[in-house]
């Protein structure tokens, strides 16, 4: 569980995010939804270290993370997975080099065992016998899923996605969202995902924060959107008529239409 | 202010790069990688550019030196200690800063672009002892090995073009290589290499690692680590010949 009281962040005059307090459940996934420059990212990347927020604090199963001093927190990072946006593979080396890389950095497992675990992972993640390829070589649905096992290969408490569906296809989105939901379950990992796909929001959104200017607008599940009578929220998620049509009929289906 | 805080902001670079390794073997790898990337991956451009400057330097040296006066030895001496203090350390060094310079921001640039250096900070390693680290000890140890390169090339390129223009023969240049030799110049060259090794390899790195942005911002960090590693060598060969020639 990783839970967070009155997160600020400022960037000169810029409010990005203003005092937000939530907390993202374990072996749940946990999404943070809102439009561009609504503060997801940044919030993310506090929860992650990258970024440190002006106030508040964040903890991470009981433990201050703010408090920590960097070798504490260089030691909670091994626990914690992320998917990047753009996947975020080292050009450089291979698919296997890439999953390898954390073993062989806070590992001393032996290189067949290293070996025999990157199968492990890309076996789970649909990738078996890709060992050799460069990230070049691999489509974009490929990267995301080579990130998802790069992010396991420690079998990491927290998974953190940004954007985990950006320039996919719909079926590829909805393989990748199904991937880290079965993850999220088997290894009761705490899964916090930035997304914009609201696909994601209705398939696997066991705990959706929203955000409007830095600020935590609304809280629920994916059911408990069909229902809000929040203004915003319903802007954002269902912007097309496509889906609002589909909202109003799911409302209509559980009484509570017009 | 803002070359201040670029220059605080460098200082604290080089600061954070000495950390304890979370894995030795692991940064082992990574500095042979780069001895190799920085060393062995421009000895192709370094062996071209010292036997010509070589060449060059005897012509230029033969045409100035009209007295009969004067033993044609004097053109090996000369052309010997021009390589030896000027061109091999200084010029090819500028040559390597446009080669291996230009190459590590880039390289580090569109890491940090491409979130490759955010992806190694949650995994909670050290990305400037990691990353920046290998990249100076790669240079330093390798380009003053360049530059002894050159400086054998440079005299050997000399000696060949005075011996194929009909300057003066193979022997009168080696009699002249061996008139007035100060082995002391030879220690100034490798000083001077090694000095100018680390602003080769350390500023890019603090370009590149800096990259705020996309693909614009890449390519003009690359070009402002190139320009300012070159002014930064003139300077530091400047200073080094004030205080110990």
């Amino acid at each position: 569980m990783i839970e967070f009281k009155n997160l600020k962040k400022r960037f000169g005059e810029k409010i990005v995010l203003d005092g937000i307090s939530h907390v993202m459940e374990t072996g749940k996934t946990n999404l943070i939804i809102g439009a561009s420059g609504s503060g997801k990212t940044v919030l993310q990347k506090c929860l992650v270290g990258l970024i440190e927020p002006d106030a508040g604090e964040i903890i991470y199963d009981g433990v201050s993370f703010t408090q920590m001093t960097s070798e504490e927190k260089k030691k909670l990072r091994q626990e914690v997975g992320m998917l990047f946006q753009g996947s975020a593979l080292f050009d450089s080396k291979t698919v296997e080099e890439n999953i390898r890389f954390p073993l062989d950095m806070f590992t001393k497992q032996s290189m067949a065992d290293k070996i025999i675990r990157v199968n492990e992972v890309l076996e789970r993640v649909n990738l078996s016998g890709t060992n050799r390829k460069f990230p070049s070589e691999l489509s974009g649905g490929m990267k995301k899923r080579v990130g998802i096992a790069r992010a396991i290969v420690l079998n990491p408490k927290y998974l953190f996605c940004d954007e985990p569906n950006s320039g996919l296809d719909p079926q590829t989105s909805m393989v990748i969202d199904q991937l880290i939901r079965d993850l999220t379950l088997e290894f009761n990992i705490t899964t916090i995902i930035n997304t914009h796909d609201m696909n994601s929001v209705m398939e696997i959104g066991d705990n959706i924060l929203f955000l409007v200017d830095g600020k935590k607008e609304w809280y629920g599940n994916s059911e408990d959107i069909i229902l809000s009578k929040n203004e915003k929220l319903n802007r954002f998620i269902f912007a097309s008529q496509f889906l609002q049509d589909a909202k109003n009929m799911r409302m209509m289906q559980s009484g509570e239409g017009k | 202010m803002k070359i201040l805080s670029q220059i605080g902001s460098y200082a604290l670079m080089i600061k954070g790069m000495f950390k304890r390794p979370e894995n030795p073997k692991v940064y082992w790898k990574e500095f042979m990688h780069q001895c190799s990337d920085i060393g062995i991956r421009s000895l192709g451009i370094v062996s071209i550019i010292s036997v010509f400057i070589g060449m060059v330097s005897t012509f230029q040296t033969a045409y100035q030196l009209t007295s009969p006066l004067l033993s044609k030895t004097v053109i090996a001496q000369i052309v010997r200690d021009t390589v030896i203090l000027e061109f091999a350390p200084t010029l090819v060094c500028i040559v390597l800063a446009g080669v291996v310079g230009s190459k590590i921001a880039s390289e580090l640039g569109n890491m940090r672009v491409s979130e490759q250096i955010d992806a190694l900070e949650i995994m909670g390693i050290n990305t400037k002892t990691y990353l920046i680290l290998p990249k100076i000890a790669a240079a330093i140890l390798t380009i003053p090995i360049l530059v002894i390169i050159a400086m054998v090339l440079g005299i050997y390129g000399g000696r060949l073009a005075g011996s194929m223009a009909g300057i003066l023969s193979v022997e009168t240049f080696d009699r002249g290589l061996q008139e007035g030799f100060v082995p002391f110049n030879v220690t100034f060259a490798l000083i001077k290499a090694a000095t100018f090794a680390f602003i080769i390899s350390s500023i890019p790195s603090y370009y590149g690692y800096n990259v705020k942005g996309g693909a614009l911002e890449i390519g003009r960090s690359s070009t402002s680590a190139v320009v300012i590693s070159c002014i930064l060598i003139l300077l530091a060969d400047y200073i080094l010949a004030a205080l110990l020639l």
